[in-house]
């Protein structure tokens, strides 16, 4: 029911005029709030980059602090974290109660000790305090925040990608070939809105399982419908244009018309549509992974520090939910700005 | 007027069946053997044998779709494969509680955005309006988790005005006692979103000729803004709140998981997670068959809202 009033009218055509990126990339220049948005969505991308590589929080699963070290900026409470008593013990057990007396293994603990005491422990003991405070196993929530950055950001990207690329697919195909293909496209279009998206992002994830690539499938498959609305339109009104005709006077195959001629046309569409799903499906996978029916537990995600992060804030360690929602906050509104600058700049008509 | 009806609810029919047909192959086909979920871990071959046979999973896929017809066309989809309370009656149990959350919030949502929305659009270009436009674009970047979660510590556990979660069997108790927190947030969040959104629709109108032409004779803005602007934004708002209306029966489930709330949406979230496929299943069909009428029934109102809309 969605009115499409979403016209593109081409800069009319001179001889020495800018191509349509150039001309956009001009007026995205002008836009500041655009350009500061892009400048912060590039340095995460490079964040990512670094992260991916190793090059940083490759570590982040070590764990580098006591138990829910607080972050350094605001103090360490003397004692405190130290004895939560929540770090399962690992190597040589600890001893809490002196039981000498009855333990039977009691005399053979010097020797065991000695033994221990060869062994050079290459960690370095745990800090008091962390650049961002640590989780309940001690592990940097920096490093965590990071990790998780560069996870629900891929989910995202891959996921629209994949949504956009059905969405174009059989958008085009729909709108380029109408009659029985086109009906049999939109019906299966008219299937996929007709199921509520809740219900169906969770009927997916219930045949489908758990996992980064199930979730980048979910959503990609739940989520196409829009691109494929938007494309099927633009596809119906440049596929009656002269330059289509002309394509075709001249012998250019049906293929070539579709993706040669009139894609290049419509790709900025595509463009807007891809940026839009990629905040939406970053969102998506934060409360899927929360839930438990995204990434899977070896990994971390914004939505897995979430997770965590509710059971922490009741005892008031609050770090890890804050870092979460700052690192997802800057990306996601810096994302959007982008968007829409990009948006203003590939289609002056809608200002 | 009655053969559009006709003609539209002629065309629910391939939808309905995409729909049934869709859902069947991604259970029948992607999914799990529903023997070996039901029978768990320590069941023996002569134990899955007997349950694919009250199953019919040993029936050829045909015969299996006919049954699922079946189930659909009579509103028996038999048990939940966990607790063994009807489906029915599953549903008919968890409606109540999410339409005692979904309702306010849906009522309070436009009461909110629409007049905040009027009065962005109203002081267009000026600070406030891009002071509002761009507060709702970081509000709308936060997650969904965040607000919940912090609003649940900060209303429920810190300051104590209501209580964390919970519900009771009475539902005017539920209204006043343990709906509020949860409506609260959930208006909250959505608040940004839907004010953008209407003040996108309001902007289109109060760029029409019909604007110009009121402001020409020197009709007051408040005249122009309630008595034109917003009559002829109504289509895009209402349509807006029908795209909405499908949601308030699976809740937001979000909301109900956090709160405890024995709603639908909830217990579709259970399902997900202990592989129960029978309250999955119906949960969408049913669902989407809702969807459809109400859009159906969205549609119709348009026509009462816009006399000059044709229904074709």
């Amino acid at each position: 029911m969605t009115a499409l009033t979403h016209r593109l009218v081409p800069p009319p055509p001179t001889d020495r005029s800018a191509g349509v990126w150039a001309a956009a990339w001009e007026r995205l220049r002008r836009d500041r709030l655009g350009i500061g948005a892009l400048g912060v969505v590039a340095a995460f991308l490079l964040l990512i980059f670094a992260s991916a590589t190793g090059l940083v929080a490759g570590d982040w699963q070590l764990e580098r602090g006591v138990p829910y070290a607080p972050p350094a900026f605001a103090g360490g409470q003397p004692g405190g974290p130290a004895e939560d008593g929540m770090r399962p013990a690992r190597g040589v057990a600890r001893q809490a109660v002196d039981i000498a007396d009855v333990d039977p293994l009691a005399p053979r603990y010097a020797e065991w000790n000695s033994r221990a005491a060869k062994i050079v422990e290459s960690r370095p003991p745990p800090a008091q305090a962390l650049p961002l405070g640590a989780d309940r196993w001690g592990r940097d929530v920096l490093a965590k925040a990071i990790k998780g950055t560069q996870i629900s950001v891929f989910v995202g990207v891959f996921a629209a990608l994949l949504a956009t690329a059905i969405g174009t697919l059989l958008g085009a195909a729909a709108g380029y070939f109408r009659g029985h293909a086109g009906d049999l496209i939109e019906w299966v279009y008219n299937v996929f809105t007709a199921i509520p998206g809740i219900l169906l992002v969770f009927s997916f994830a219930a045949v489908f399982g758990r996992g980064i690539g199930t979730v980048i499938l979910i959503l990609g498959l739940t989520g196409w419908t829009g691109s494929y609305r938007l494309v099927r339109a633009e596809y119906i009104k440049h596929a009656a244009r002269d330059y289509v005709r002309a394509a075709r006077a001249i012998g250019a195959s049906q293929v070539s018309r579709i993706f040669v001629h009139i894609f290049p046309n419509i790709s900025h569409v595509i463009l807007v549509q891809l940026s839009l799903l990629v905040v939406a499906f970053i969102k998506a996978e934060v409360i899927l992974s929360f839930l438990g029916l995204g990434v899977p537990i070896e990994m971390v995600s914004w939505g897995t520090m979430l997770g965590e992060a509710q059971n922490e804030l009741i005892t008031g360690k609050w770090w890890q939910l804050a870092a979460a929602t700052i690192f997802m906050t800057v990306f996601v509104t810096a994302f959007s700005l982008l968007t829409d600058a990009l948006r203003d700049a590939l289609d002056p008509k809608l200002r | 007027m009655t053969s559009y009806l006709l003609r539209r609810l002629w065309q629910m029919i391939p939808t309905l069946a995409g729909v049934i047909l869709l859902v069947f192959v991604l259970f029948r086909f992607f999914g799990g053997d529903p023997a070996e979920v039901l029978a768990g871990q320590i069941a023996d071959a002569q134990q899955i044998a007997a349950i694919r046979a009250q199953l019919g999973l040993d029936q050829p896929w045909w015969i299996q779709l006919g049954l699922f017809v079946q189930q659909i066309v009579s509103f028996d989809f038999g048990q939940s494969w966990m607790t063994r309370e009807p489906v029915s009656q599953i549903v008919a149990t968890r409606l109540p509680a999410t339409l005692t959350v979904m309702i306010p919030i849906l009522v309070l949502e436009v009461l909110l955005a629409l007049p905040l929305a009027m009065f962005v659009a109203y002081r267009r270009g000026t600070l406030t309006d891009r002071l509002v436009v761009a507060v709702c674009v970081f509000a709308m970047s936060i997650s969904f988790l965040v607000y919940i979660i912090v609003g649940q510590y900060v209303f429920g556990f810190l300051l104590g005005w209501f209580p964390v979660q919970g519900w009771s069997d009475h539902w005017t108790t539920n209204l006043v006692r343990y709906a509020p927190l949860p409506v609260m947030l959930a208006v909250f969040v959505s608040l940004a979103p839907q004010t953008r959104l209407y003040r996108s629709f309001l902007l289109d109108e109060t760029g029409q000729d019909y604007v110009r032409t009121a402001r020409a004779k020197g009709l007051a803005e408040p005249a122009i803004m309630f008595r034109h602007v917003l009559r002829n934004a109504m289509i895009p708002i209402l349509t807006n709140v029908a795209v909405q209306l499908p949601s308030i029966f699976v809740g937001s489930f979000l909301i109900e998981v956090f709160f405890s709330i024995p709603g639908l949406g909830r217990e579709v979230f259970l399902a997900v997670n202990r592989s129960d496929y029978p309250v999955i299943q119906a949960a969408t069909v049913y669902l989407a068959l809702l969807t459809m009428v109400i859009n159906l029934g969205a549609d119709l109102l348009y026509k009462l809202v816009d006399p000059r809309v044709t229904l074709g």
